[in-house]
């Protein structure tokens, strides 16, 4: 962590003041920390734990046990690829290994060029339109391996045009 | 006329958003058609989003399924000329109508019906009625307590246990100088394969706002809380403007109705973790920790959110009891069996024809919601076994259709009620499979605060693991079942206790399919990638060179108009030539 820039502290004093005295706030904190930085940087928890009075080893400790928090900065595009029951018997597996072989990361990587973020996530409840997965917000369903590709190529050229435009 | 388009999670991923921007624009530019544009929650057909509904001035309604932007204009011509039957090739078909007609509507009854984002449309359909009734006619904390008794009400979570006993229990227990009690609503929906909470949710906020008021009324509670799971924006933002505007008229806040009954009510997002829908996980994460279980006793009810009285109940759960307060326990009991009344929601997916949201009273047949309401398997194959309750339950097979929605009856199956998730698989699916895949999900979601647990579902992953890829060894089997023992025994939480319940069902129901792995190194469903391998039939194949083109391994070689072949070096086994060949050419064994 060391060899990162320090993080802007300030992005996350309005959420600070709001809970740091309430009990039972941290997950909140933490939540809001992600939503300001993207991840949960370790000098910004650092910061919590001075904030809140609370060990640093807690703070860590609720971070790595909820699935919703990051430790690691993402991709631009967050590729969440759901991993429930309805789209595991529709064929969630060849949809990951598809976005494996075009992307070159598995679930939790980034690619070098930090476009794309894989992650496996439980049930997005879009369960009639399985097998899914979620690109930034945008739920795209019924798909097959090739659709998973187009979807992920058609992406990448969108970023192409918007580079050549600046 | 009004227009209402169906606005829940899946209706907006299949596109109802943009069909509701170009009618906007369209309607925009015809201000001389009166025409009132609306939204309404989850229909619960799925399978047809996105669905928009017309309705004519005298209420009839015309139902229209599968609507793209591009169909706007369609609508849109046919409700200014005034000629509906333009609407005609949007239509519903009867087939599909079956859907609802066959249904019964209690804890849905105003879902895809109602404006989720509109107060005042939930009170035009008689909402809020049930708390007022409790607060305006003298009701005693114990006459509502008795009216849920009768009705019989047990959890939807799951569990199934007694709403009554705990609501007793809960205003039974002492509370300290602070008078403090908390009553919450677990609606931390972790089960794969499930939606019906959030369905709840985004379609009817309010019925859940009132169901945990009468709650909270009968307990002593004047503290609500909602822990919601994060993975649903859409739910948090609705019940937030629900919570809002029943605050604006007095439905929450001080002296509701008033009477000097008061309580708020706040949402807690919850951050993913599947054990947290256990309650005393639950509480510890309000709490801002780890979700990890507590040792019961002492039980919420006498020690829960920051050792205070608390009740924690379900979505669905909640969503019965206003229902309940107005037609009184004695209808709700009229429906379903002996020992499990009133309807369940269930969340319909798989290999299923018409999956969607599918509420029945208690005592259906599962062939009843599978083919009756389901309309069976899809793409003519033959339905193989149900899963119920998720990473907690079972698999039932054909054999067992028949039995009813019932908490015992399913008991006995070797699944369970659970919340509500019924994944319908087909003979492609292989069985040993899915037991690892729920394996897979409960040894990542263990908590690891009991060694059972945290061990025992990963050594059971590593043998399942080694036989979905062939490397079964005799024995393994009774390896497995004494591993599942001896985890319902030592495990201190419900997510332990049941984690072994897939495996079971399938050693149970599905043993040859386990023996054919272990002792033949065989996949009879096709499905295990290292087990099976793909050629093509040189006598179906009449070489249009389709597969060859969607093969991304380059496996597959052949003259144009003459057989093709699969190197088996190079096939990677992703099925696609198999998807592509319209011949049946393509085998896999």
């Amino acid at each position: 962590m060391s060899t990162l820039a320090p993080s802007d502290l300030s992005l996350i004093e309005p959420a600070l003041d709001a809970y740091a005295d309430i009990p039972g706030s941290l997950i909140t904190i933490l939540q809001e920390t992600q939503e300001a930085y993207g991840y949960l940087p370790m000098d910004v928890m650092e910061h919590i734990a001075e904030r809140t009075h609370t060990p640093i080893a807690t703070i860590v400790g609720v971070a790595t046990f909820y699935a919703q928090f990051r430790l690691e900065p993402v991709g631009k595009h967050l590729i969440m690829l759901c991993q429930g029951t309805a789209c595991h018997v529709n064929g969630s597996e060849l949809i990951s290994a598809a976005i494996t072989d075009e992307l070159g990361i598995e679930d939790g990587q980034t690619t070098k060029d930090g476009m794309f973020s894989l992650k496996h996530v439980a049930c997005l409840g879009c369960c009639s339109l399985s097998p899914v997965m979620m690109i930034n917000g945008r739920t795209y369903g019924s798909l097959t391996p090739d659709k998973a590709r187009k979807i992920l190529r058609e992406l990448a050229a969108g970023d192409a045009e918007e580079d050549e435009a600046k | 006329m009004r227009i209402i388009i169906g606005e829940g999670s899946c209706g907006l991923a299949a596109g109802a958003g943009s069909v509701h921007a170009s009618l906007e624009e369209l309607f925009a530019k015809n201000e001389s058609t009166d025409v009132e544009l609306g939204i309404t929650g989850c229909i619960g057909m799925c399978f047809l989003e996105p669905i928009v509904d017309v309705y004519e001035d005298d209420g009839t309604l015309h139902r229209l399924v599968k609507v793209q932007a591009k169909d706007a204009q369609t609508i849109c011509d046919a409700v200014t000329s005034g000629d509906l039957s333009l609407l005609d090739k949007l239509a519903i078909s009867q087939d599909d109508e079956l859907f609802l007609s066959k249904q019964t509507r209690v804890a849905l009854r105003d879902c895809g019906v109602i404006d989720p984002e509109s107060i005042d449309d939930y009170l035009a359909h008689g909402g809020y009625q049930a708390i007022t009734k409790v607060l305006t006619t003298g009701m005693s904390q114990e006459d509502v307590i008795e009216q849920i008794d009768i009705a019989g009400l047990r959890g939807r979570g799951g569990a199934g246990f007694s709403t009554a006993f705990k609501w007793r229990a809960a205003r039974d227990a002492k509370a300290d100088e602070t008078g403090q009690k908390y009553l919450i609503c677990n609606a931390d929906e972790g089960d794969p394969g499930a939606f019906m909470d959030r369905a709840v949710i985004e379609g009817d906020p309010h019925s859940l706002i009132e169901g945990m008021l009468i709650g909270a009324y009968s307990i002593g509670a004047s503290e609500a809380i909602v822990y919601v799971r994060a993975e649903y924006p859409l739910a948090i933002t609705r019940l937030r403007k629900a919570i809002e505007d029943a605050t604006a008229r007095g439905y929450l806040g001080e002296n509701i109705c008033g009477s000097d009954f008061s309580c708020t009510l706040r949402i807690k997002a919850g951050a993913g973790a599947f054990v947290c829908g256990e309650e005393t996980a639950l509480i510890e994460s309000l709490e801002g920790k780890r979700g990890m279980p507590r040792l019961k006793p002492p039980f919420p009810a006498q020690a829960g959110y920051w050792l205070k009285p608390s009740n924690i109940n379900n979505v669905e759960t909640y969503a019965n009891v206003a229902w309940i307060i107005n037609n009184g326990g004695a209808a709700f009991a009229a429906m379903g069996t002996k020992d499990s009344k009133g309807t369940k929601v269930f969340a319909l997916s798989g290999k299923i024809a018409r999956g969607g949201l599918v509420e029945v009273p208690m005592g259906t047949t599962l062939r009843e919601v599978i083919f009756g309401i389901g309309g069976g398997i899809r793409d003519n194959k033959e339905f193989k076994a149900v899963q119920l309750g998720g990473p907690s339950g079972g698999c039932v097979p054909a054999s067992k259709l028949d039995t009813v929605i019932d908490y015992n009856e399913l008991a006995a199956t070797g699944a369970i009620m659970g919340s509500g998730g019924m994944v319908v698989m087909d003979e492609s699916t292989c069985m040993v499979s899915m037991a690892r895949f729920f394996l897979d999900f409960t040894a990542k979601e263990s908590c690891g605060k009991c060694v059972h647990c945290r061990l025992g579902t990963k050594r059971m992953l590593e043998i399942l693991d080694r036989i979905v890829a062939g490397k079964g060894e005799p024995g393994d089997i009774e390896k497995l079942e004494d591993l599942c023992y001896a985890i319902k025994d030592g495990a201190l939480c419900g997510l332990g206790q049941t984690a072994p319940n897939p495996v079971l069902t399938t050693i149970r129901y599905f043993r040859d399919e386990l023996e054919a792995h272990i002792d033949e190194h065989r996949c009879p469903a096709g499905e295990c990638r290292e087990l099976i391998s793909y050629s093509i039939d040189k006598t179906k194949c009449v070489g249009c060179t389709a597969c060859a083109r969607q093969c991304p391994a380059g496996a597959i070689s052949g003259e144009r108009r003459s057989p093709h072949e699969i190197d088996p070096q190079l096939c990677i086994k992703c099925g696609n030539c198999k998807t592509a060949c319209r011949f049946g050419a393509v085998q896999v064994a």
